[in-house]
């Protein structure tokens, strides 16, 4: 029997012929990537060798990232301190995919892996970051699990006991019309499925539409897989792979890649037409609750923010920026734009975005996680209303629970900006 | 008999069970002081204990979803509470299972805060109405870790039985 993509990987990884949904296995770990939560994994890592006599030791460190992103710079002593003993524990355990709060190399997570090039199409990723769907724009099979597992995994270099996850085909077909793009399809999409209509499933994504679409767009959909509960999202590997690993990452090794079989075989097959797609708009307070813009227009909006792992790229932030620029942010409406590495802040930099973005009056923050996860930077008051480029929209999200958060692409975020108020950025 | 202390809507999310703010508090031991923190009523009646160990939320679908923060889990675990859920997103599911949080999938029951329950290998039996529904199994592919008591004690496991 034919096998998907996540089928072959797993297959693969676990050293076996061939699998199929519904198996048990335990694919060997190709990356395990950890931001600040590593703090915790280090404490259930440690508690793994604790009476054994073994030496509490990673079992390789070449494959295990760790990228400060959710609280740079630090918020709190408390976490200061836990990043110390991060810094402390990769040193003692050598291990050099490690980004620290840098102006240079750092940046999210879900940015910095791509960037250089520590995910290949094929491989068997794990993080402690539910978003790690995202590494699947790059055809690897890249799930997110919590601390203890990943302890299991850096004991062990295996994700243990695997159930084969089944696959939903998903096929895009049709151009987007302007102003909409790859941030409206997985919206869209994820209206469709609803908040849990692909849990423990892989979206794997076809279709001409999607060739089309630049590795930043294949991100932001496999980003917001999960958000429709998805173990994985996959977009198979093809030309477009192949160039930004090989342009943008540097990667120079061979670079095969993963497809499918003829006759695999999936659950569910879904076909969307963007051709007449619109800007789509999630509103609150569950990411599935999703409209086209027209449906809420108007609404005031009080904290605009374009950034995170979803949409911090520097095609994002050049279509913000073409829509600002020589404008300025609306009276009572303050705009924070976080681009999502410190790549591509410099980049942002060199081509006048952030210029651009500044002269508006919106405020440019250092690359990282910023208000996404309500911590520090940007928090709501009581009975505000924020329009943001990142991917979740839970009540509380932001940091207060009493304020409300919609979610939409860069060039709604944008044009709404100017107007102070949620608007169609074609109008 | 163990009874429902909070009855909830669907896709309640990891940020609602333990929110962002505090997620700079990692150890299970700390985590348990800001369950459901922004429920501030039902967060303090926890910090006062009281109520018993054992003591069930009864969720909707797609319970635990959002982020695969592992204090929602360990912050319900500190109190000794029960999760039962009509479905559960699965990186709360399997994180659960790792820390050995309660869980129990019954996608039909239907219960109100105050009702008592209890769980049988394949029910759950709603002692308040006298109606009982039947429970969907947990993945199979966890049992091992269940057995063990959960992720870190099955890792040692094997660990030690590999060849050195
Ligand atoms: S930007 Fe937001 S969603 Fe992305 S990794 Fe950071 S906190 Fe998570």
């Amino acid at each position: 029997m034919g096998m998907t993509v996540a089928e072959k990987i797993l297959a693969r990884a676990a050293g076996l012929p061939s699998v199929q949904a519904g198996d048990v296995v335990e694919p060997a770990v190709d990356l395990a990537m950890s931001h600040e939560n590593a703090a915790l994994v280090i404490n259930q890592f440690q508690e793994v060798f604790e009476g054994t006599g073994l030496e509490a030791k990673v079992w390789d460190p070449s494959r295990i990232a760790i990228i400060f992103d959710h609280r740079v710079p630090a918020e709190s002593p408390k976490t200061a301190t836990n990043q110390k003993k991060i810094r402390d524990f990769v040193a003692a355990n050598g291990i050099a995919k490690f980004h620290d709060i840098r102006g240079d190399v750092g940046g999210i997570c879900h940015q910095i892996l791509p960037e250089y090039g520590y995910v290949r199409p094929g491989f068997v990723v794990v993080g402690t970051d539910s978003h790690t769907t995202s590494h699947g724009a790059l055809g690897a099979f890249s799930f997110g699990i919590g601390a203890t597992e990943m302890a299991s995994a850096w004991a062990l270099g295996i994700a243990v006991n695997i159930e084969v996850p089944a696959t939903i085909k998903v096929v895009v077909s049709g151009a987007f019309p302007p102003m909409v793009g790859a941030k409206d399809l997985v919206l869209h999409l994820i209206g469709l499925l609803t908040a849990q209509g692909a849990n423990f499933k892989v979206l794997e994504f076809h279709g001409e539409t999607i060739r089309a679409m630049s590795t930043s767009g294949r991100i932001a959909l496999c980003n917001m897989s999960v958000e429709a509960g998805a173990t994985s999202g996959i977009v198979p590997g093809d030309d477009e792979t192949v160039r930004y690993l090989r342009e943008e990452a540097g990667v120079t090794e061979p670079i095969p890649t993963v497809q499918p079989d003829p006759d695999a075989v999936y659950v569910r097959t879904l076909e969307i037409d963007v051709s007449a797609l619109g800007p789509q708009i999630a509103c609150p307070h569950t990411v599935d609750n999703v409209k086209g813009v027209a449906a809420v227009a108007g609404t005031k909006v009080h904290q605009i923010v374009i950034g995170s792992c979803t949409n911090g790229r520097l095609d994002d932030l050049a279509a913000a920026a073409d829509i600002i620029r020589g404008k300025k942010v609306a009276q009572g409406t303050r705009m924070l734009v976080f681009p999502a590495s410190g790549r591509i802040f410099a980049q942002a930099l060199d081509k006048g975005y952030l210029h651009d973005f500044m002269k508006a009056g919106a405020v440019v923050m250092n690359s990282g996680c910023g208000p996404c996860l309500g911590v520090h930077e940007g928090a709501l008051g009581d009975g505000e209303t924020a329009l943001s480029t990142t991917n979740r929209n839970f009540k509380g999200r932001m940091g207060n629970p009493k304020s409300e958060v919609y979610l939409c692409s860069p060039s709604v975020a944008a044009a709404s900006a100017i107007t102070g108020v949620i608007t169609d950025p074609r109008a | 008999m163990p009874k429902v202390i909070l009855k909830l809507e669907h896709d309640i999310s990891t940020d609602d069970i333990y929110p962002g703010r505090y997620m700079a508090t990692v150890l299970p031991s700390e985590t348990p002081q800001f369950a459901f923190a922004d429920r501030t009523d039902f967060n303090a009646s926890l910090r006062a204990k009281a109520f018993p160990p054992g003591s069930i939320i009864v969720g909707g679908e797609n319970f635990g979803c959002g982020s695969s923060r592992e204090q929602a889990c360990s912050t319900l675990k500190g109190h000794d509470l029960a999760v039962v859920a009509k479905s559960i997103s699965r990186i709360f599911l399997q994180n659960s299972i790792n820390l050995g949080l309660k869980v129990v999938l019954c996608p039909d029951l239907e219960a109100v805060e105050g009702d008592e329950l209890e769980f049988t290998t394949d029910q759950v039996l709603n002692r308040s109405t006298g109606r009982a529904f039947p429970q969907v199994r947990l993945p199979a592919a966890r049992q091992g870790i269940m057995d063990a008591g959960g992720l870190i004690p099955y890792t040692r496991r094997r660990l030690q039985a590999r060849p050195r």
